[in-house]
């Protein structure tokens, strides 16, 4: 299997607290790794360190490396062209105030495309993959923030697929969206998977059982393992933390 | 003695009714000021309107002679000109530099230099207006003159550059106030989705905070519309139509200020500037009600 994304001893410190602990894991191409653990566990750090969104916050200091397909992320030049190659969804969403239909153009336009005919199959297709199309298609020009928050969620999830990323990060996308929705966004998720790689960050570790071919549990800053999702949701996973973890002894 | 009284429960309701009022009242007391102002001077300027003055004749003419021994005028058109041009003016410096200095300190400054930043800048604003006036005197005047080669460098621009520098502070803290108040999961989201600095600014930021930043814009003209010393004394303060920048011109604020010292109270020339006074609270009224229209209809789009 071809690898991805490599990363490598990556420590990440937010002023004197260390958020990353000097990780190390590959993610390969065409896989869903799910990626579990406890609150403050570093998980999302893990996900703005690989789209360079984390440069935003003061005082942040990243070592160790990140490569992706061979190159390393910070000594990419053009920065917004790598953050287009990699979607991300946050846990809580946000529709930016905006109409639904330049929601999704957003990424597209600021890319560079104009033609009114390409952005319109770009905001359909991405408006279907997200499970939203149904329900908006009438009403594309309302603005995206006067959705309901599991519509807005879902509109952040087609607007992450606007840019045809390679990499698509979810953190935790499913707070906000009701369960059904939930299937239904997984669905397009394991259908995704032949298009691109997929890193989810999720709460519900059932969710990483149904979706992920690969796992990882994350605790306090360390990568406790990685390994097929099958052995880590079996009776004997490498770590005993990971196994309580998953079967609620503890977080 | 307090804690006893609040046990039994009979302190306590004539505290809270005794507190209520008093903030009612202060609420009130704003809407019967504005009232009691408009009152007065619509009293000291009624006997005049209603019983002589030809409105059309006030609002239309540009003849200003209120002192005129045998013929009287008073036609405010070149007053209200004068107004309107080098409020235009300030607004036309003041909004790009304002909104410019207000992108900048809430996007682009670090922390320390941010606090730096709205210290100046409230410093600024704290200028009282007839040091902007001295400045307009006696700076602004030669550089004018050298820059331009005017006979005299007491104009509209000279004026104009005056309240620019005014409102440029009004309109920089309520712009950053409305840019800060943008959540900045809005910034992460856009900047998520590959969108440049400028982009997540113009794309982004500025329609997300549209209506703070015109409410800045707008208190920055009220500024420029109701200023009154720095005008009498930059702008050259002679009734002329303004035909360019660097014509001097007066405004209607500068004559109230500049004549209601010289006349007899009660007689008609009294009386118009109270009239005067009328319209610069009409202006104001209508700029505000505009201003609470545009937002609404922002609101609804």
């Amino acid at each position: 299997m071809k690898t991805k994304i490599q990363v490598s001893d990556l420590k990440v410190h937010y002023g004197n607290i260390q958020a990353l602990n000097g990780i190390s894991f590959d993610v390969y191409e065409n896989e869903i790794l799910g990626i579990i653990g406890p609150a403050q566990s570093g998980k999302t750090t893990l996900l703005k360190v690989i789209n360079r969104t984390l440069e935003f916050a003061q005082g942040t200091t990243v070592e160790g490396s990140v490569q992706l397909d061979g190159v390393d992320i910070y000594s990419i030049r053009d920065v917004h062209g790598l953050r287009r190659r990699i979607g991300m969804v946050l846990p809580l969403p946000v529709g930016l105030p905006l109409s639904i239909y330049d929601n999704v153009a957003f990424a597209p336009r600021t890319a560079g495309m104009r033609k009114k005919a390409e952005l319109d199959e770009i905001v359909e297709r991405c408006l279907q993959q997200a499970a939203l199309w149904d329900e908006v298609k009438d009403r594309l020009d309302s603005l995206g923030t006067k959705l309901s928050g599991g519509q807005q969620q879902r509109l952040t999830i087609a607007r992450a697929l606007s840019h045809q990323p390679e990499i698509l990060c979810l953190d935790e996308f499913s707070i906000a969206v009701d369960p059904i929705t939930t299937m239904r966004i997984e669905d397009v998720l394991k259908t995704l998977k032949d298009e691109m790689t997929i890193l989810l960050v999720t709460n519900l570790v059932q969710q990483a059982k149904r979706l992920a071919n690969r796992t990882a549990f994350m605790l306090n800053g360390d990568l406790i393992e990685i390994d097929d999702t099958d052995v880590i949701f079996s009776d004997n996973p490498a770590s005993q933390s990971t196994f309580d973890y998953i079967t609620g002894n503890f977080g | 003695m307090n804690n006893q009284k609040n046990k039994t429960g009979k302190k306590a309701p004539f505290l809270e009714t005794l507190i209520e009022s008093f903030i009612r009242l202060c609420g009130i007391s704003s809407i019967i000021f504005v009232f009691g102002i408009f009152f007065f001077v619509f009293k000291e300027g009624a006997g005049f309107l209603f019983g002589g003055l030809d409105i059309w004749e006030f609002l239309t003419s540009e003849e200003w002679y209120p002192t005129s021994l045998n013929n009287k005028r008073y036609g405010t058109f070149a007053l209200i000109l004068g107004t309107f041009s080098v409020t235009a003016l300030a607004m036309l410096i003041a909004v790009p530099f304002g909104l410019g200095a207000a992108i900048f300190v809430s996007e682009f400054c670090s922390p320390k230099l941010r606090e730096t930043f709205k210290i100046v800048i409230e410093l600024l604003a704290a200028i009282p207006s007839v040091v902007w006036g001295f400045i307009g005197l006696t700076v602004m005047n030669q550089l004018i003159i050298a820059v331009f080669n005017a006979p005299i460098g007491l104009t509209m621009l000279n004026g104009g550059i005056m309240l620019a520098l005014m409102s440029v502070p009004i309109i920089v803290s309520i712009a950053e106030d409305a840019l800060k108040a943008v959540p900045d999961s809005y910034r992460e989201a856009a900047e998520a989705l590959g969108a440049t600095r400028w982009q997540v600014i113009y794309r982004v930021l500025l329609p997300a905070a549209k209506n703070g930043l015109l409410a800045a814009v707008l208190l920055g003209a009220a500024r420029s519309i109701g200023e009154t010393m720095a005008v009498l004394m930059a702008t050259g303060h002679s009734v002329n139509i303004p035909s360019g920048p660097l014509s001097w011109i007066r405004t209607l604020t500068a004559t109230i200020a500049a004549e209601l010292g010289e006349v007899a109270q009660g007689d008609e020339h009294y009386q118009v500037l109270f009239i005067i006074g009328i319209l610069l609270f009409t202006i104001t009224f209508v700029v505000n009600l505009i201003a609470d229209l545009v937002i609404k209809g922002i609101r609804q789009s």
